[in-house]
Order: C-alpha cells, then sequence, then structure tokens
C-alpha cells in the first residue's frame, strides 16, 4: 500500500483496549484521507443524532496520504467528530508537526470511542501505545502540560487541550506545538468528554512511495511555484496572515464592533506591516513548509517570543471589540492557546457580548460590577477571556459561544454566526460570493471551506466584482470541491495560493500510483462535500439553516466603501444549489449521489 | 490639491505609507504608478475612490481632484 501507513488505531477509553485495523486502501482512495476519509469512517460508526459529548461518540485523528511525505507543507491532520457548538459535522484542522508524526509512529488514524472514568492520556511510539494517567495534567495550561509530556515521553510531539476542552467549553480548540491549533467545532470539548486530555506521537517509519522519481519531480516543481509565487514567496513569508488586515479594512469589509461597521480607521496598529516592523523575531512554520506564514513575536510572557495571532485572531481581538492594540492581541491569542480555546469563537463571543451590554440586555450586574463588557475598552479583554476559559462567574455563560449567549437572552440575532458557528473576519455584504461560502459552509461560519476572497477581494487567480451575484453559485462549488481535496491530502490550504487541481493530482498520484486528472479530484472533493451534507441532514441541520444573521441580509452597511449593500442569499441560494445538482431544499438528488458513488 | 496614495507590504519599501501627490486634471492610477515606479503586473489590488475592480481597468478611472487611490501588492492569508 503506497502512500498510506496501512494502519488504524482504535482506542476504547470505556475498555481501556487498544487494537489496530487495516486500512481498506480503495475505500482511502476513494475519499483520499484527511478530511473526507476522516469523515467516512466516523460516519460508518456513529449515529448522527449522537449527542457529541456521549459515550457514544467518536472522535477521529487523521493524517492525509501526503501527510509525512516529501510534498510542502505535509505536516497537517484533522480532527473529525460531531461539533458540540453546531451539530454539524467537524473536521477541524490543524498544522505543525503532529500530523506528520503520527505517520511516522506508523498510524493513517485514531479513532476515539467510549469515555475514561480518569483523566488519561495516550502515548503512542509505534507499537508501544498505552493509555495512562493524567491526574497530574488535568487543569494544567496547554504548554505546562506539552512541557510535562516531553519529559514523560521524551522525543514526542504533544497534542492536548487545555481547562476549556476540560470544562466542555463549545469552542475548544485541540492544540499542538502550544500554538499549533485544530481551532474550531468545539473539538476540543469533545476530548474533555472522554477524560482524554493529551496524545503523544513518536516514530520514525515512513510511507512507502509508489513513484519516488515522480514525487520528487512534482515536488520540486510545486516548491518552484510557491516561491515564485508573489503570495506564498512574498507576502505570506514577510508579513504572515495578519497582511491581510489592510487590504481587507481598505475594501470596507473588515467588520468592527460585531459587524456593526465595516471599516477601522486604527487598523493599521494591528497590521502585518506593523506586526513586521514592531514585533516580529522571526518566522515560525510549520512541519517541512516552504511558506512559513506562522509568525514568532515579542511577548512579555517570554523573554524568547510566543506564537504570534493569525489575521483573524487579529481584527477579532481589534475591530471587531472596537480596540486597536497589537500588544493586546499578542496577549489574547497567548491565553486562548494556554487555555485552549478557538480565538475567532473567543473574540466573537466578546463582541457579541458587548453588542448586548451596548443594547442592555447585558447589565453591570450581571457582571457583577466587574470590568464592563463595552466596545473599547481594552481592560474587558483578558479578564473575560480568562474567565471564559475556566468558565467562572459570566464567563460561563461566554464559553458556550455567541449563538448560545444571545439566544439565553432571547435575540440570537445579535450573534454574527451559521448554524451557530461564529463568522470570520470578512463582512458578507460587500462580498457575495463568500456570503454564500459562509451560509452554505457544512460546518458552519467560516472562512476555510471556499475562501472566496481570493478572487473577489484579493485578485487571486483572477479580480472578480465583489458585489456581482452572476457565476459566484460555480466559484463557491469549485473553491468548496477544491478545499475538501486539499483538507484530505494532508497539505496546507495556503499552497492554492500558488497551486492548482492538476499540482495536487500529480502529488497524489506519485504517491499513490493512481493516474488521477485534475477533474477526478475535484470529483473526490464533491463526493466528500456532499458526504458531509448528508451528515449534516442526518444530524437535523436541515438546510434552513444555509442562512445569514438578519444583519447581513437586512441593514445596509453604514460606512466606507461597502456603504449601502446587504447580502443578496434569496437570490444565489437556489443557483447554488441548482449548481450542486441538489433539488430546491438543498437536498443532494439521488442522481447526483449516485454519480459521486455515494449510494 | 492633492490626491493621497496609500501603500501597503512592500510597496512601502523606500517610499513610505502614504505619498501625497499633486493633483492634475486628468490623471489616472497609471500616472500614479508610473511616477512611483510600479508595474502593472506588480499590483494585485487597487482601490480608487473607494471603488475596487479589475487592475488594467481601475489603471485608467480619472482620479477625483482630492481623491485616493490603495495599492496592493499580491498578499493573502486567512
Ligand atoms: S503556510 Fe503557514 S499554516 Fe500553512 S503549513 Fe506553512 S506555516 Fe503552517
Amino acid at each position: 500500500m503506497f502512500g498510506y501507513m496501512g494502519k488504524i488505531l482504535r482506542v476504547n477509553l470505556t475498555t481501556n483496549e487498544v487494537t489496530t485495523e487495516d486500512l481498506d486502501f480503495e475505500l482511502a482512495k476513494k475519499y483520499i484521507g484527511g478530511r473526507g476519509l476522516g469523515t467516512k469512517l466516523y460516519m460508518d460508526e456513529v449515529d448522527p443524532q449522537v449527542d457529541p459529548f456521549a459515550a457514544e461518540n467518536k472522535i477521529v485523528f487523521i493524517n492525509g496520504p501526503l501527510s509525512g511525505t516529501a510534498t510542502p507543507t505535509g505536516g497537517r491532520y484533522m480532527v473529525v467528530t460531531k461539533s458540540p457548538l453546531t451539530g454539524c459535522i467537524a473536521s477541524s484542522n490543524s498544522g505543525g508537526e503532529w500530523g506528520a508524526y503520527l505517520k511516522y509512529a506508523g498510524y493513517d488514524a485514531i479513532i476515539v470511542e467510549g469515555k475514561a472514568s480518569l483523566p488519561v492520556y495516550l502515548s503512542i511510539d509505534e507499537d508501544k501505545v498505552e493509555i495512562l494517567p493524567a491526574l497530574d495534567l488535568w487543569g494544567k495550561m496547554v504548554s505546562e502540560t506539552s512541557d510535562m509530556l516531553k519529559e514523560k515521553q521524551p522525543g514526542s510531539k504533544v497534542l492536548t487541550i487545555g481547562p476549556a476542552g476540560e470544562k466542555l467549553s463549545q469552542m475548544a480548540a485541540i492544540m499542538n506545538e502550544k500554538d499549533r491549533a485544530a481551532g474550531r467545532s468545539g473539538v476540543g470539548a469533545v476530548m474533555g468528554s472522554k477524560n482524554l486530555k493529551a496524545i503523544t506521537v513518536k516514530g520514525n517509519l515512513k510511507p512507502e512511495i509508489a513513484r519516488p522519481e515522480g514525487l520528487k519531480a512534482v515536488t520540486k516543481e510545486c516548491r518552484t511555484l510557491l516561491k515564485e509565487n508573489g503570495v506564498t514567496g512574498g507576502g505570506l513569508p514577510t508579513y504572515g496572515t495578519a497582511v491581510l488586515v489592510n487590504i481587507i479594512n481598505e475594501h470596507g469589509v473588515y467588520p468592527t464592533n460585531n459587524f456593526q461597521g465595516g471599516q477601522d480607521p486604527n487598523a493599521e496598529a494591528v497590521s502585518g506591516e506593523t506586526m513586521t516592523e514592531k514585533y516580529l523575531i522571526k518566522r515560525n512554520p510549520c512541519h517541512h513548509c516552504p511558506i512559513g506564514c506562522g509568525r514568532w513575536v515579542k511577548s512579555e510572557h517570554s523573554p524568547d517570543g510566543i506564537g504570534g495571532p493569525e489575521y483573524e485572531t487579529l481584527w477579532v481581538f481589534a475591530g471587531d471589540l472596537g480596540i486597536d492594540d497589537m500588544d493586546i492581541v499578542i496577549d489574547a491569542n497567548y491565553w486562548c492557546n494556554e487555555m485552549g480555546i478557538d480565538t475567532i469563537s473567543a473574540g466573537a463571543t466578546l463582541a457579541a457580548a458587548m453588542e448586548l451590554y451596548q443594547r442592555g440586555y447585558i447589565t453591570d450586574e450581571m457582571l457583577d460590577d466587574e470590568v464592563i463588557l463595552k466596545f473599547g475598552n481594552a481592560d474587558s479583554v483578558i479578564h473575560w477571556l480568562k474567565k471564559m476559559g475556566n468558565r467562572e462567574g459570566f464567563g460561563d455563560l461566554l464559553a458556550r459561544g455567541s449563538y448560545r449567549l444571545a439566544d439565553f437572552f432571547g435575540v440570537p440575532e445579535y450573534s454574527m454566526s451559521v448554524k451557530k458557528q461564529d463568522l470570520p473576519a470578512y463582512d458578507p455584504r460587500g462580498i457575495q460570493g463568500m456570503g454564500l461560502q459562509y451560509a452554505t459552509s457544512n460546518r458552519g461560519g467560516c472562512h476555510v471551506r471556499g475562501y472566496l476572497i481570493s478572487p473577489e477581494i484579493l485578485g487571486l487567480p483572477e479580480k472578480l466584482d465583489r458585489f456581482e451575484l452572476a457565476g459566484k453559485p460555480t466559484w463557491a462549488k469549485i473553491f468548496q470541491d477544491l478545499t475538501a481535496v486539499i483538507d484530505s491530502t494532508g497539505l496546507c490550504l495556503f499552497t492554492s495560493f500558488a497551486l492548482g487541481a492538476q499540482q495536487y493530482a500529480d502529488m497524489l498520484n506519485e504517491v499513490l500510483g493512481t493516474d488521477w486528472t485534475a477533474d477526478d479530484v475535484l470529483l473526490a472533493g464533491e463526493r466528500i462535500w456532499n458526504l458531509e451534507k448528508l451528515f449534516n441532514l442526518e444530524a437535523g441541520i436541515s438546510s434552513e439553516e444555509d442562512t445569514l444573521p438578519p444583519r447581513f441580509l437586512e441593514e445596509e452597511m453604514p460606512d466606507g466603501p461597502t456603504k449601502g449593500w446587504v447580502h443578496k442569499l434569496d437570490e444565489l441560494l437556489p443557483l447554488y444549489y441548482k449548481e450542486r445538482g441538489w433539488d430546491e431544499d438543498g437536498i443532494p438528488t439521488e442522481e447526483r449521489l449516485e454519480k459521486l458513488g455515494l449510494l | 490639491m492633492a490626491i493621497k496614495i496609500k501603500l501597503f507590504a512592500n510597496f512601502r519599501e523606500g517610499r513610505g505609507k502614504i505619498v501625497e501627490m499633486e493633483y492634475t486634471p486628468g490623471m489616472t492610477g497609471q500616472d500614479v504608478i508610473d511616477s512611483l515606479g510600479i508595474t502593472a503586473p506588480e499590483i494585485a489590488a487597487l482601490i480608487v475612490d473607494g471603488v475596487d475592480g479589475k487592475v488594467d481597468a481601475m489603471l485608467t478611472v480619472p482620479i477625483k481632484e482630492d481623491g485616493y487611490m490603495a495599492i496592493f501588492p499580491p498578499v493573502a492569508g486567512g
């Protein structure tokens, strides 16, 4: 078997049993790996109606066929489970090293089932797999846990949850290498619900490559394309994802004060240019990554510096809260990483709380007269973030995410979320295709299910009129399908700024010994997208939830270059369903499912 | 009257964040980038007086008397 290690590790935390199973090569190829194969393995075993926190729920950690190979950025892994935040399928991706090391340990995937009676961690050293007590780790922050486990298991890569995951916060992340996060959809809370604190991996095994010489050539070609591309060889390595702050802001789609506005006059203070000039120590790349968008920045938390914030984090703890202070964002990012919380949902929940305070739903009394959650109040950020992570006082309500918070006050419309997952840093009123992609994303509000910002704002691969509706459903489908492919290979989505479907097919072919065309891999992407949709439908998430918060549909953007616009979802959605070959209720037709091999 | 040119990322190198330029009637983005030593293929996104579009087309749009331009090299993230 080429590309894959051919082994799945099954860990039952209720019975303390560890077994290995052979990977079905044909099934693996059909769903590629990562997000696709993880979803298939998960769906074959779990009732979509399952309570995410029940012992019957499972959680799959899975790399891709390109993970751990010489291909650029091949270090990623995916976590697949049912999301406690959205109730949808969750597949949360992370970089760093852990995904590649899972492969070096000899496994394509780990399926964790059941629930431990006391906190445990899983130690994997090739064939030696142990479920070990973690009472001493429980309650510890992410970096302390990681340091302790590195002492216990020298040479291992550590994946862990923080206090937020232990306390079942719906926005809890899974962290690896301390500052890399499978951040979205609350996957950390599913680990917490199983009393599983961490997983360490190490090993020296390597996957067999079908055509090593061919892989060398295509890897070289892809590395050259990445190096010569203005984004992956220039903008991202130099400025990190933070370089987006200014360009998104200048287009008037940089949400301010919980999406009440679209332009921030002081955004420069948290821009990539400012970070590079004043805070950057060095780049902080993931495994085998020639791009190196990760940042290592100055901070009072360590004289050597710490992992720096990404664009989404900069926006959510700055513009979205009416504060423009790089030190606060770096600090907020640090605390999110330490407590194991998704930065987007954490910041967005604070933003929703601030709007609820602005409108009189949250009162000083409810906050116990502590620091007031008010737009522009810099003192409130770290104060409430810590309470959110530890679920203390009003922080317990915040830990549930913006939708549950706003719904508690009877006004869910003040949660800027789709399917209960908080939206990222782009106002859909000025980016019609992106808004459609938000509404139809299988894991709820998300930018990395189809990054239409590329053509609509950034001019990549070509510039589209961001207000135009024509053609956007087609673009949305192609981007969603291609993203599903990349997420399944084990590579980083950012490679797609320079590479296209053909290059992904070429890399897969040399590794797996297949002869796929670009169309073949896109069809696999469409298969994965439809599979996820089927899960959601069976879980009770109907297409009625393919929508946007009313603010975007009814309230015109009040300021900036997007002034006067609303999102025209009602016009786009039927066209999108048609593009996907679904019926008018947004349900995949038998004909389409048959074509995709899903019947 | 002066127009304001906002520069971003590596376009700032040797030029600064904002360049003010004397307005001349009918001046376009092409005139601006010529005087800044930037070529069209280096530009990924361009905004003229709050309006964005394909770079080649935007370079031909006349700038307002008290207008502005924002010029970006290829940048991305997410
Ligand atoms: S581009 Fe950035 S996120 Fe992607 S693998 Fe490289 S360093 Fe990690």
